[in-house]
C-alpha cells in the first residue's frame, strides 16, 4: 500500500491533523469543568487540545468548543461502504422511467405490520411530507401509493396487495422488542410466497432502524432499508427493480 | 415596517375567501362525525378508558351508532338511556340505579358516574339505544344540555384562570413570543425540559405529539411515558404539563404558555380536553389533516368547526399550518397558496367565533437560500401577511427544507429568519435549530438557538421602525404580486363546480390531491337527520 492513501485531517497545513468538536458536560461551569473537557478531548485522541469556548447552560451543564490535533491516520484503501447498486433518480426522472417502461402507475402498498403503531418510518417514505427535505412517494406522479397505516395484519396486507395489483409492498417495523420486527417480516414474506405463484409476487421491501441491511435472504424479502433511508432511495430502487423486470417491448 | 397595499384589494381577497369558505361551512353544518359526538361526551364529563385503552367515549358512540345510527347525534339516545335509570330506578342491565331524590336534576357528578356506567354497559352489549321523541326527547335534550354545560363552564373557568394568572404574575415581556418545542415521548422527561426551556427564555412551550397520533381515531388515556418522536396528547399529560408550567410561571414572574396539537382525527375531542385543562394555544389548521395526513376533507371540515368553536370559547390561540405547504411546494412559486390558505383559515376561524388575537396564522422562511434576493422575498411575504392580518399574532416558522446538516450555514440561516421575524412584526417565533433534520435538539442546540434569537432581537428588534419598503420597490411589488395571485387563485376555486373541495382534490395546496370521497376517517362521517341534536354546538353557537 502506498503512503499516498494515508491521510490526516487538514486545518491549514498538510498533515496538521486539526479537528474541532463541541459537546456538553453535565457539570457546572468552572475551571474543573474546563479541565474535564480537556481530559475528554485527550481521551478522544486530541493531543494537544485547546478549550476555546466554554459556557454555562441551564443548571449544571457546560457547553464546550474544543480544537486540537489528532494523530490518527486514515487509510483510504481500507474504507468499506455498501454501495448503492441502483442509480439514484430525482422524482422527475423516476416518473419519466415509469411512464416510459411500465406505461402505467407503479403501485406501492405500505404498512406497519403486527402490533407496531409507529408509522413514522412508513410515513417518512410514503407521505408527501417526506423526510430529510425529500418528498415522499405520494409526491411522485407516476407512483400510486396505498398507505394502510399502522397495526395491519399480514392477511389484510396480502389482500390489499392482490386487490390493488401492487408492484411493491413496503413494510415498516420500528418496534423490535423480542425481535418482533424479524418475526413479523418473516411471517409477511411467507404469506406472500403462499398467496402468489412463484415469480409473480410483488417486490417485498422491509424498513426500520434496527434491521441489518444484509439479512434479505434470511427474512425472505428483496431489500432492507435501514436508518436514514430517504424516499428518493426507495423510489429509485423500486423503479430500478420493477422496470428492469418488464420484458422489453 | 408597513406595506402600502390598497385596502380595496385586501377587502376583495377577503370577500372571495368568504365566498369560497361559505359552502364548506354549510356542508360542515349538515354533517356530524364520531369525533364531534365523542367531544360532546367529553364535555359532559365522560373520560377514561377500558383496560385495553379504548376510551369510554369511543365505546359509547360506537354502541349508539350501532343501534340508531350517528345521524341523530348521540345526545338524545344517550340521555334517554340515562333518563331511564332515573324514571325506572333500574339500569338497562337490570341493576338497581342509585336512589334519586324526586325532581333531582342531573348534576355534574351524577351525570359523570352514570355516563361512565352507561358506557361500560353499552360496551358489554347490555344496553339498547333508541331515539326518543316528543316530550321524552325534550327531557333528554334538557339533561344533555345540563351535562355538557358543565364542560362548557370548565372552558370558561380555564379562560378566567388564565386571564387572572396573566394579570397577577405578568405576561411575556415582548413580542414575538419565543416558541420552543419539547418532545421526548415521556411526559415526566418533558416536564423538566419544558421548565428548563422556559427558564432559558421560552414564552411558549409546545409538546410535539407522538408521530402517527393524528391518525388514531381515539385519544389515548393517562400519563404516557413512551412515544415516537413526540409525546401523546392526553388529558392527563395536558394537566401535568400545565401544572408544571404554572409553577415555573410563578417562579419567573411571566405566564408561560402551553401548546399542543388539535389536528388529526380527534380535533374536537382534543380541543375540548385542551380547553378544560387550560392549554393556551393549539395547532389547528383547516386543511393540514387533509393535505398532509390524508384525512377525508368532509371529516376535517366538520371536526374543525367544532374544535374551533371550543377554542374560541376557551380563549385559546390557534396556530395554522400554512408553513407546511412550503415544505412540499416551492416557497416562491407557492407563496400565494399560503396567502390564500391564511385568508381561508381566517374565514373559517371567524365563522367559528375566534377573534383576531386568537389567529396565529402560519407562514415560514423556506425560500431556497441560493435564490437571488431570497431574503428580500422572505421580507415581502412576511410583510404581506402582517399587512393583511395586522391584528393577528402571526406564527413565523423557521427554515427546515434548506437545513442540510451543515449546521454552520443553518445557524446563519436561522439568524436571518429571526431578523425577518423581528423586522416584520411577527407574533409567535418558533425557534429554529441548526440541527434541524439532523437530531432532535440537544440541550446545546437549544441554548445556541436562543442566543441567536436574543442577539437578533436585542440588536435589531426595532429595526422595522426605521425602514419602510419603497412604495414601488422590489418588496412592495412582490407583495402586491403575491396578493394578486392569491386573488386569482380564489377566483379559480370559486369557478370549480365544487369549489374548495375540487381545488383540494386537484392538488392546489401543497401539491397534494385529496378527493372529497376518499381519505381516512370518512366512515366516521354522517349527514345529520332532522332529529339531530347536539348540546355542545347549541351552547357554543349561543342558540339558547
Amino acid at each position: 500500500m502506498s503512503q499516498g492513501n494515508l491521510i490526516r485531517p487538514y486545518g491549514d497545513t498538510t498533515g496538521d491533523g486539526m479537528v474541532q468538536v463541541s459537546f456538553t458536560l453535565p457539570m457546572k461551569h468552572s475551571k474543573v469543568a474546563d479541565g474535564a473537557a480537556l481530559q475528554l478531548a485527550n481521551k478522544m485522541g486530541m493531543e494537544p487540545a485547546m478549550v476555546v469556548h466554554s459556557k454555562p447552560m441551564g443548571d449544571g451543564f457546560t457547553f464546550f468548543v474544543v480544537y486540537g490535533q489528532v494523530n490518527h491516520l486514515v487509510d483510504v484503501d481500507k474504507v468499506q461502504v455498501v454501495e448503492r447498486d441502483f442509480p439514484l433518480l430525482t422524482p422527475k426522472e423516476a416518473n419519466a422511467v415509469i411512464k416510459e417502461t411500465l406505461r402505467r402507475p407503479l403501485v406501492v402498498v405500505g404498512a406497519c405490520i403486527g402490533t407496531d403503531a409507529h408509522t413514522v418510518g412508513i410515513d417518512a417514505i410514503l407521505n408527501i411530507k417526506g423526510f430529510a427535505g425529500e418528498k415522499g412517494l405520494e409526491y411522485y406522479k407516476e407512483i400510486e401509493v396505498v398507505n394502510l397505516g399502522a397495526q395491519v395484519s399480514v392477511p389484510s396486507l396480502v389482500d390489499a396487495a392482490v386487490t390493488r395489483r401492487a408492484d411493491a409492498v413496503l413494510v415498516s417495523q420500528v418496534v423490535t422488542q423480542r425481535d418482533a420486527h424479524l418475526l413479523n417480516t418473516r411471517e409477511m414474506s411467507a404469506a406472500f410466497r403462499e398467496a402468489y405463484p412463484a415469480g409473480e409476487r410483488p417486490l417485498l421491501v422491509a424498513g426500520g432502524p434496527r434491521f441489518d441491511e444484509s439479512m434479505t435472504t434470511e427474512l425472505g424479502v428483496d431489500r432492507i432499508f435501514g436508518r436514514g433511508t430517504t424516499p428518493a432511495e426507495v423510489a429509485s430502487y423500486l423503479v430500478h427493480r420493477t422496470t428492469a423486470k418488464e420484458p422489453a417491448a | 415596517m408597513r406595506l402600502d397595499l390598497d385596502p380595496r384589494t385586501i377587502a376583495q381577497a377577503r370577500a372571495l375567501a368568504a365566498k369560497v369558505g361559505d359552502p364548506i361551512v354549510e356542508m360542515a353544518k349538515k354533517h356530524t362525525t364520531v369525533a364531534v359526538e365523542r367531544a360532546t361526551l367529553r364535555l359532559a364529563g365522560l373520560g377514561g378508558a377500558d383496560p385495553d385503552g379504548t376510551p369510554w367515549v369511543n365505546h359509547l358512540v360506537d354502541a349508539v351508532r350501532a343501534d340508531v345510527g350517528l345521524e341523530h347525534g348521540i345526545a338524545l339516545p344517550v340521555w334517554q338511556a340515562l333518563g331511564a335509570y332515573e324514571t325506572t330506578g333500574v339500569r338497562p342491565s337490570g341493576e338497581l340505579a342509585r336512589p334519586l331524590a324526586p325532581n333531582e336534576g342531573v348534576t355534574a357528578r351524577s351525570a359523570d358516574n352514570d355516563l361512565a356506567r352507561l358506557a361500560e354497559e353499552a360496551a358489554a352489549g347490555q344496553v339498547t339505544f333508541r331515539l326518543p321523541e316528543g316530550a321524552e326527547a325534550e327531557l333528554a335534550a334538557k339533561h344533555a344540555r345540563e351535562a355538557v354545560g358543565v364542560g362548557i363552564a370548565r372552558l370558561d373557568a380555564s379562560r378566567v384562570a388564565r386571564e387572572r394568572m396573566i394579570s397577577e404574575i405578568g405576561d411575556a415581556p415582548r413580542k414575538p413570543w419565543i416558541y420552543l418545542i419539547v418532545a421526548t415521548g415521556d411526559i415526566y422527561e418533558d416536564i423538566p425540559q419544558a421548565q428548563a426551556a422556559a427558564r432559558e427564555g421560552a414564552d411558549i412551550i409546545a409538546v410535539i405529539r407522538s408521530t402517527g397520533q393524528s391518525l388514531l381515531d381515539y385519544v389515548p388515556e393517562g400519563a404516557t411515558r413512551e412515544g415516537f418522536a413526540g409525546t401523546y396528547a392526553t388529558q392527563e399529560n395536558f394537566r401535568l404539563m400545565r401544572a408544571a408550567l404554572d409553577e415555573t410561571s410563578r417562579e419567573l414572574g411571566r405566564y408561560v404558555r402551553l401548546t399542543n396539537y388539535a389536528s388529526g382525527l380527534c380535533m374536537p375531542e382534543i380541543a375540548a380536553l385542551a380547553g378544560m385543562e387550560r392549554l393556551d394555544m393549539m395547532l389547528n389548521d383547516s386543511m393540514y389533516g387533509i393535505l398532509f395526513r390524508d384525512i377525508n376533507p368532509v371529516r376535517t371540515f366538520v371536526d374543525q368547526r367544532l374544535s374551533r368553536q371550543i377554542h374560541a370559547r376557551a380563549g385559546i390561540i390557534i396556530n395554522t399550518g400554512e408553513d407546511n405547504y412550503l415544505t412540499t411546494a416551492d416557497a416562491v412559486e407557492a407563496a400565494h397558496t399560503v396567502t390564500t390558505s391564511q385568508l381561508l383559515n381566517e374565514y373559517f376561524a371567524k365563522e367559528a367565533g375566534l377573534e383576531n388575537w386568537q389567529l396565529g396564522l402560519g407562514h415560514a422562511f423556506e425560500i431556497n437560500p441560493d435564490v437571488p434576493d431570497s431574503f428580500r422575498l422572505e421580507l415581502a411575504h412576511a410583510l404581506l401577511a402582517k399587512s393583511i392580518f395586522p391584528d393577528a399574532p402571526l406564527k413565523w416558522m423557521p427554515p427546515t427544507r434548506h437545513m442540510t446538516g451543515d449546521i454552520f450555514k443553518g445557524y446563519l440561516l436561522d439568524g436571518f429568519f429571526n431578523l425577518a421575524g423581528a423586522m416584520t412584526g411577527q407574533g409567535i417565533l418558533l425557534v429554529g435549530m441548526m440541527t434541524e433534520a439532523v437530531v432532535t435538539p440537544w440541550i446545546s442546540d437549544r441554548d445556541l438557538a436562543l442566543q441567536n434569537v436574543r442577539y437578533v432581537m436585542d440588536a435589531a428588534g426595532r429595526l422595522g421602525e426605521d425602514f419602510h419598503p419603497a412604495p414601488d420597490g422590489f418588496i412592495a411589488n412582490r407583495a402586491r404580486e403575491v396578493l394578486g395571485e392569491s386573488i386569482d387563485l380564489l377566483g379559480k376555486i370559486i369557478d370549480e363546480p365544487n369549489g374548495l373541495l375540487d381545488a383540494i382534490a386537484d392538488g392546489t395546496f401543497g401539491l397534494m390531491k385529496r378527493p372529497a370521497d376518499a381519505g381516512k376517517g370518512l366512515e366516521g362521517v354522517a349527514e345529520k337527520s332532522e332529529a339531530y341534536y347536539n348540546p355542545a354546538t347549541t351552547i357554543l353557537e349561543g342558540e339558547e
